[in-house]
């Protein structure tokens, strides 16, 4: 140990920040780097009958994706993804607002701390919660009918609405911290001075605020559209049979009609789509506040 | 502007107006029934320590705040609820305030925006604007890649371009290095002179206040101390406070009678007799009188031209001080200690610490202040 330690103070600062970033490179390169190339070679295979592969070099799989039933699965996953983006959005940012602007440091980390809550139980089981909470004789439907609003219980879950709802609460967090942390950042005076220089509310909100904290709105869109777009627990609860989309479709390829390559390609095209939305957002529209 | 005719005077229209202005913050009385007026085109200084009031005055004119009670009049509008947008005043921030996300050109030109104006006449006004300041060809950088100086200059401009009648500036040169601000105090000054714009300058650098004002309000905890042309603010502070505020002070407390018509006499506990003026003074009663450390004289014997004019004091070297263009004395009289300021001529180097001196100074330069002194400190220096 001592033999070691004389040794590594004798690297330099690249070996040293080499050494110390190994763990983290290396847990990468075993679970990540590895899988995702063993997906891209399955991508290119035939399948086997019993799931697994044949070694045959096909494009077969990347063309089965065109087959208008799964891009109708593809498209959907990305218009509930941007749904729940905006949304998340629309809800998130007057939190954010209301939380960073409070004058009260206590108050406002009680808030924070409540933004953060629901991390503290399981996804699985809060979305259970919501199963509980929207089916037939379930919170909603008893309480409505109990006041009588309704005559019929009304169907709730396993429709589009209740995969929303499951979503834009479990991925409201993601959009509310980063929008909070830019918020914070805002210098008040900036603020004063368009109102100074006579912009009304509108106007302060618009050419100011709003360009100032874009930081905070592309981390958190990010944050809440791409798990969003691979979401599968929350879909398959709250979907039921009816509602599928792509986490779900590749879930089904692998382990029930056992089409790995299948699975694979579609997995990798989700993979490329999402990072090719990355690179776009990052060449273009990183904000020159950030710069 | 010139509205009225008053004892052969000519007397300009007051533009900004607060009377009787109560501002709380919670617990914190902020401004103690404040009041004021501002002729158009004056350069007016409010000066005081922070938390004394001044910046929520201003921000109370520029509508960030809105007064508990009293009025707050512009051009002879009542504008205590007034929106800061519908205001017709502009504000450079105390740290410029320039929207980081635009050039130079959008944040000059981003209120003539706002108002509507077409395109050519806000380039036109904006490259004017920009010129004024010295920025002209600076309109495609962006604010973080100019200077602290230059920064302060485009915060000017975008206030000005919008052409307000008044303009309130909230410490603008407190962020620059002392040369800078010396160089920025004297352009200050030109442009208003020049533009006619009425200014309110926030600030608690004293200096500053005396150089470029014509009037300078002297805040404390809430209250306007004392309001007055800047040679008369130096020379003849009102209170203690003032006198402490700006420049050096020797504070003589003790009893105080009445002499010959506007001339009294300062008895101190240690037996001292000082000779000070006054006017509606209350004799008979405790108080105070000062004298400025400048206008003492410092001999080695008695001073020769003896008038009763003069106060003279004996006492004791006990410090000199090398400030350069002048040399400071800490004389120790009985039990008080007593500031003097000599300019610096060779002979003033023939004093010595331990010396046995004189002090004398025209009983004109003392004067009795209008408070108390609260504890039994005899000089005092800020």
């Amino acid at each position: 140990m001592k033999d070691f330690l004389l040794r590594y103070k004798s690297w330099g600062k690249e070996g040293k920040a080499g050494f110390l970033i190994s763990p983290a490179f290396l847990w990468l390169l075993l679970f990540f780097l590895i899988p995702l190339g063993i997906i891209f070679v399955y991508s290119f295979c035939e399948r086997g009958n019993y799931g697994g592969v044949n070694w045959n070099f096909t494009f077969e799989n990347y063309k089965q994706v065109l087959n208008p039933v799964y891009l109708k699965t593809i498209l959907y996953s990305f218009w509930i993804a941007i749904l729940n983006t905006v949304i998340c959005l629309l809800i998130g940012y007057p939190m954010a607002y209301y939380i960073s602007t409070r004058k009260s440091t206590v108050f406002k980390n009680i808030l924070l701390i409540l933004v953060i809550l629901p991390f503290w139980t399981d996804f699985l089981v809060r979305t259970y919660a919501w199963l509980v909470i929207l089916r037939e004789g379930g919170l909603i439907n008893t309480i409505l009918l109990q006041m009588g609003i309704i005559q019929e219980p009304l169907k709730l879950l396993f429709t589009d609405l209740a995969v929303i709802i499951g979503l834009v609460y479990g991925y409201l967090p993601f959009m509310i911290l980063p929008l909070y942390a830019s918020i914070e950042k805002l210098d008040p005076s900036l603020i004063e001075a368009a109102y100074d220089l006579g912009a009304n509310g509108f106007n302060v909100f618009w050419k100011v605020i709003l360009p100032l904290t874009s930081p905070g709105i592309i981390a958190g869109s990010i944050l809440v559209f791409v798990p969003t777009l691979g979401a599968y627990i929350t879909p398959d609860l709250l979907g039921g049979a009816k509602v599928m989309m792509i986490g779900n479709l590749i879930q089904q390829q692998f382990l029930k009609v056992k089409n790995w390559p299948f699975g694979s390609s579609l997995s990798f095209i989700v993979l490329i789509i999402v990072l090719a939305l990355l690179i776009i957002y990052i060449k273009f529209g990183e904000p020159e506040v950030e710069k | 502007m010139l509205t009225n005719i008053k004892e052969g005077k000519l007397l300009k229209k007051n533009i900004v107006q607060i009377k009787d202005v109560v501002k709380r913050f919670g617990n914190v009385l902020a401004l103690d029934h404040v009041s004021l007026e501002i002729p158009s085109g004056e350069f007016f200084s409010i000066l005081g320590p922070s938390g004394c009031g001044k910046t929520t005055l201003l921000r109370l004119i520029a509508g960030f705040e809105i007064p508990d009670s009293g009025e707050i009049f512009l051009e002879d509008k009542m504008i205590n609820s007034t929106p800061p947008y519908r205001r017709n005043v502009n504000t450079v921030f105390q740290n410029y305030a320039l929207f980081p996300h635009m050039n130079i050109y959008d944040n000059v030109a981003f209120g003539l925006k706002l108002k509507g104006i077409g395109r050519a006449e806000i380039k036109e006004r904006v490259m004017r604007s920009l010129d004024l300041v010295g920025l002209s060809g600076m309109g495609d950088r962006k604010p973080r890649q100019l200077s602290g100086g230059q920064q302060q200059r485009v915060a000017l401009s975008r206030a000005l371009v919008n052409e307000p009648p008044v303009l309130l500036l909230d410490e603008p040169l407190g962020a620059l290095d002392l040369k800078l601000r010396r160089q920025m105090q004297v352009e200050l000054k030109s442009l208003q002179k020049r533009l006619g714009i009425t200014f309110i300058y926030v600030t608690h650098d004293q200096e500053e206040a005396l150089t470029m004002s014509d009037r300078i309000a002297i805040m404390q905890t809430g209250k306007i101390e004392q309001m007055d042309i800047p040679p008369q603010i130096y020379e003849r502070p009102r209170t203690e406070f003032v006198a402490n505020f700006i420049g050096i002070s020797n504070l003589f407390s003790g009893n105080l009678r009445n002499g010959n018509g506007k001339i009294y006499t300062l008895t101190t506990s240690d037996g001292f007799e000082i000779k000070a003026t006054g006017e509606g003074i209350r004799p008979e009663r405790n108080a105070t009188v000062m004298v400025r450390p400048e206008k003492i004289q410092i001999t080695p014997g008695e001073p020769k031209n003896m008038s009763h004019n003069i106060n003279i004091l004996q006492g004791k070297i006990e410090d000199m001080i090398y400030l350069g263009n002048v040399i400071q004395f800490i004389v120790k009289l009985k039990e008080q200690k007593l500031i003097v300021l000599e300019k610096n001529y060779d002979k003033t180097f023939e004093f010595k610490p331990d010396q046995d001196v004189f002090v004398s100074w025209d009983i004109y330069s003392t004067f009795v202040l209008s408070e108390r002194v609260e504890n039994e400190r005899l000089f005092a220096q800020v």
